[in-house]
């Protein structure tokens, strides 16, 4: 367990490393929240206040979504795994006594919840006091609701995560980790909710929806904090969501067997 | 120690003509060599020797250090390294071993090289004292004070080498294989890991294997060659023996060269390897 959580803080100091990126990246969500907000609210007019969440909700979403962008983005999967990859680099990984995907799965998690962490506590502030007051987040609805929030996304950063570790073992088949990067990241950006919330889908295409996984990652906490999911559905959610990580987790480690076999190193 | 035998590592290598026309051909019907890059090379080396493994570039030296580490897995023969075969259980086999890939880096790049130290000390589960006096004997060995707080991207090659070595021996492995350590280093940092390489083969009876272009490095530290051409063993001796090798292929007394280099390169001419 040691060694994970040493990937994790190494993770954590890596992100600190650069300041500037930091402080840029939070003006950009900052602004990109703010101008999701005024979208939603020229919706929320146009259509009469019928709309398949309520504004607040909205709202709170749009800013959760922005605190923890990188706990839950498929396509900032990190590009040093995809270097050692395709340049060989993963040669000092295979030294190591430990299981590449599990040494990656850590380092891939590590980093995600590192970089949130420093980038949801400023975002949140912004979000909670700064903001005019229609366009506020609020608080949980209520306390349970946000214990289940809280498992709930650990459950989605690790559906979330064993995904990217699926698209890093598929590039051991391919070498160019370009094409199932922008098919696959593509895709679950727009399937997952980070585009538009779910509930705005129509609800044909929200039924298949919900037979994926992609469902299940940031949709499911951000709705169970505003309370735009309660009750029963909540409780099924989080069975689904453990299916879906077991399910994703046992298809790539099936792939890495299948890679380490064939395993190349590229340039020499 | 090391038995290596009989061993067959064949790479399939995609090939086309130049163009833009047979790049689209390509697309639809592509044309694969195989190349052997390990060509039934067996070899036996026991505890504490230190090895120089020679040959042009292409010859299947970084291919056989990555087979006895355990990264690939050959198409036939066997390996037996102190009773465990490499590319079956990486995972427990690794622990004994240091690896540096002269050509790549083992150390993050943004951070500090002493936080990468400490990943490895979990990876490898080296407990807090052994890890302390391990890292002080290659601090003082390698001259690494300066170095350690530093973050990677900022040392200049020969200085990132060293913390390189550094990193492969924080475990304390039984056998070290280098492949090409001395690349690109300037001559003081090149005497300086020769120099650390034989003291750490004195003092703790490493094991050393190291691949290399440079014959300097193999006379400052080995003292058994094995040259390999094309995939195959061409010689296993002493640098004694390369020489004497090099005489007797040549004809009529042509070798008068003395310089180590010049001695090489007309041997490889000769064997029609490069």
């Amino acid at each position: 367990m040691k060694k994970y959580i040493c990937f994790f803080k190494l993770r954590f100091a890596t992100g600190m490393q650069y300041r500037m990126a930091t402080v840029t990246a939070l003006t950009t969500q900052l602004i990109w929240g703010l101008m999701e907000c005024l979208a939603y609210r020229a919706i929320a007019e146009a259509s009469g206040g019928k709309m398949p969440m309520d504004y607040s909700s909205i709202v709170t979403y749009i800013w959760l979504k922005e605190g923890l962008l990188v706990l839950f983005n498929t396509w900032a999967a990190d590009n040093d795994l995809f270097a050692m990859i395709t340049d060989g680099g993963i040669a000092y990984e295979l030294c190591r006594p430990l299981s590449i995907y599990s040494m990656w799965f850590s380092r891939t998690v590590g980093a995600r919840i590192a970089e949130a962490f420093m980038r949801c506590v400023p975002v949140l502030f912004c979000a909670f006091l700064l903001m005019p007051k229609a366009y506020r987040m609020t608080l949980p609805v209520s306390g349970v609701s946000f214990l289940l929030f809280l498992l709930t996304v650990f459950l989605a950063l690790g559906i979330t995560v064993t995904f990217c570790m699926i698209v890093y073992m598929l590039c051991f088949f391919t070498i160019s980790p370009q094409g199932w990067r922008m098919v696959l990241t593509g895709a679950v950006d727009f399937l997952s909710g980070n585009v538009i919330p779910l509930p705005f889908f129509p609800k044909k295409y929200l039924f298949l929806l919900e037979l994926s996984p992609f469902a299940y990652m940031q949709n499911v906490p951000f709705r169970i904090y505003s309370g735009d999911l309660m009750g029963g559905d909540v409780y099924l959610c989080i069975l689904k969501q453990i299916f879906w990580l077991a399910v994703l987790m046992l298809l790539g480690i099936a792939l890495w067997k299948k890679a380490e076999k064939r395993v190349a190193l590229q340039g020499g | 120690m090391i038995e290596f035998q009989d061993i067959c590592k064949r790479y399939r290598v995609a090939r086309r003509e130049p163009g833009f026309g047979n790049a689209v051909k390509s697309l639809f019907n592509r044309e694969y060599d195989i190349v052997n890059a390990i060509d039934h090379i067996s070899f036996t080396i026991n505890e504490g020797e230190m090895v120089g493994y020679i040959g042009p570039n292409g010859a299947g030296k970084s291919t056989t250090i990555k087979i006895l580490s355990g990264i690939l897995t050959p198409d036939s023969g066997s390996c037996v390294v102190n009773g465990q075969v490499p590319w079956r259980d990486r995972k427990e086999y690794v622990r004994q071993i240091g690896v540096v890939f002269g050509q790549r880096s083992q150390l993050w790049w943004d951070i500090p090289v002493i936080d990468s130290f400490e990943l490895l000390q979990a990876v490898y589960s080296i407990s807090v004292p052994a890890y302390r006096n391990k890292l002080e004997e290659l601090t003082q060995l390698l001259h690494l004070e300066e170095l350690l707080k530093t973050p990677t991207r900022q040392l200049s090659l020969g200085q990132r080498m060293r913390c390189e070595i550094a990193a492969s021996l924080l475990h304390d492995p039984r056998l070290l294989f280098l492949d090409e350590p001395t690349i690109g280093l300037d001559a003081v940092s090149k005497i300086a890991v020769r120099g650390f390489i034989k003291k750490m083969n004195e003092e703790h009876r490493t094991t050393v294997i190291l691949t290399t272009h440079d014959m300097q490095d193999i006379e400052a530290i080995a003292r058994r060659v094995i040259l390999i051409g094309r995939g195959q063993k061409l010689m296993d001796g002493t640098l004694e023996d390369l020489r004497l090798t090099s005489e007797s292929v040549g004809s009529e007394g042509q070798s008068q060269e003395t310089d180590i280099d010049h001695i090489i390169a007309g041997l490889y001419a000769k064997l029609n390897i490069v």
